[in-house]
């Protein structure tokens, strides 16, 4: 467990369209409050340092996941979780990554 | 010696076609954006370094990019696109009321009077407006708030802002066409609008004849005579001499006045360029022959220019902003196919060769002629 107030490094693995418009290579690290790993804060934390990226994987004002973009992390689909909910610990860690995935569809 | 690049938009990325006056020999870059669609991109007229390019994806939503080298580098620009006020709703499909929802951006107008001053054009159909060289913009809200705003329909391809016409001398004069309420015109520099349709007729609303509704493909006019102005619709290819107030039709002789574009030669303002297509449910050429439609006279009488196009088994389609011309003393014209083909003529149509060919399907051809 952080303790409340400290900060916690991310990773995050972006999708190759993004990674191209944010002009970076492989996962990316986002700064975070120990006492809230959520998506929200997670996905606050990418476009604040990649502004490129605002609007790409929500909505720019409902701030809602964008119909084909998903959140996957340990195994798991999160794109339904409410994004306040709390991420895994192993997300939390540094032990997993966090996935921005582009969802099959289309061809 | 004078050069011309061409500029396409494509479902798969942007691609920068270059070659000096004589347009037989071209560089081709690209693709730039690859993987994304690139509905427009278009140079300023005061600065034909500055180049905007609009890239959307039905997965990551859109970005507009920003060169200010002539397209060797880019920078993502301002892409917040809000609604001004309260969005409010205009018609669906099956006529219930349907949010207004910012898609994409269609169609990029660089001002021919100051250079940090750009018009997008988006789906839902509303007009934005930068004046810092695309890094923020703003909707011009008296477009859809005039009035008939609510009663706009989608037409198939979505309802998109997809053609701005700048005055050439007057900046205050704007006219834009949206798919599928009609065209519209500002003499206030955007503030406020009305409807420009009388004398268009559609068969395929209630009323053939009414102030909005009307499925405008392409307009385009000649800056030696900004009044003028032409106009392929869904159905007939039109004319204006007074702005807009009142058009005419001037299909004349065209095999079908069914198409998407319309273009205007660089130095003659009554030469006219249309690109038939059999129908709007056959969107290919009449015959499986790509040909470009010239009139000498400002509508009404036509000549089928074929000679270096695919005249069998031609069954692509060219879309409403994959028409342009150049401005060489022999004027270039310039057509994208949704086969990936870009065709070029350096005589004004008489003659086309092949740029490329198996590009994605092209959605925007602009040229820019460089000194």
């Amino acid at each position: 467990m952080t303790p409340a107030g400290e900060t916690v490094g991310v990773r995050v693995k972006l999708p190759t369209h993004l990674r191209v418009l944010a002009r970076v290579d492989g996962e990316i690290r986002v700064t975070v409050g120990s006492e809230a790993v959520t998506q929200r804060s997670v996905l606050d934390a990418v476009e604040t340092r990649y502004p490129v990226l605002r609007g790409t994987m929500r909505d720019r004002g409902s701030l809602r996941r964008r119909a084909f973009v998903r959140f996957f992390a340990c195994g798991r689909d999160l794109s339904h979780d409410p994004p306040d909910d709390p991420l895994p610990p192993a997300v939390v860690s540094g032990a997993e990554p966090f996935l921005v995935v582009g969802a099959m569809a289309g061809g | 010696m004078s050069r011309v690049r061409v500029l396409v938009g494509t479902r798969k990325g942007a691609f920068v076609l270059t070659a000096d006056g004589s347009r037989r020999d071209w560089a081709v870059d690209g693709p730039l954006f690859a993987g994304w669609e690139v509905y427009h991109v278009q140079g300023s007229p005061l600065d034909p370094d500055l180049i905007y390019a609009s890239q959307c994806s039905g997965w990551f939503g859109q970005v507009v990019q920003r060169s200010e080298n002539g397209g060797r580098t880019w920078d993502a620009a301002g892409n917040e696109f809000a609604y001004e006020g309260m969005p409010g709703t205009h018609q669906w499909y099956d006529g219930t009321p349907h949010p207004w929802e910012f898609a994409r951006v269609w169609h990029l107008a660089p001002s021919p009077h100051d250079r940090d001053t750009v018009y997008a054009g988006v789906e839902d159909a509303a007009l934005f407006r930068s004046t810092d060289a695309g890094a923020s913009w703003q909707e011009l809200p008296g477009l859809r708030g005039h009035g008939s705003g609510p009663h706009w329909q989608p037409g198939a391809g979505g309802m998109c802002l997809h053609t701005i016409v700048q005055h050439p001398t007057d900046a205050d004069r704007l006219t834009v066409a949206i798919s599928a309420a009609g065209a519209f015109r500002s003499d206030d520099k955007g503030g406020s609008w009305r409807p420009v349709n009388r004398g268009l007729r559609s068969e395929g609303i209630p009323d053939e004849t009414a102030e909005v509704g009307h499925c405008v493909h392409k307009i385009a006019s000649h800056p030696s005579r900004p009044d003028t102005l032409f106009m392929q619709k869904h159905w007939d290819v039109m004319r204006s001499d007074d702005g807009g107030d009142s058009w005419r039709e001037i299909s004349g002789d065209l095999p079908t006045d069914f198409g998407f574009v319309v273009g205007v030669h660089a130095h003659e303002p009554e030469t006219v360029y249309v690109v038939p297509i059999t129908s709007d449910s056959h969107h290919f050429p009449p015959d499986g022959r790509l040909r470009v439609y010239r009139s000498r006279t400002g509508g009404g009488e036509w000549e089928p220019l074929g000679t270096g196009l695919p005249q069998q088994h031609c069954y692509v389609d060219v879309l409403r902003d994959c028409l342009a011309v150049d401005s060489l003393d022999d004027c270039g014209v310039y057509v994208g196919t949704t086969g990936g083909q870009v065709y070029a003529s350096a005589d004004a149509g008489d003659t086309w060769a092949p740029v490329v060919r198996d590009l994605p399907p092209v959605l925007s051809v602009e040229v820019q002629t460089l000194p």
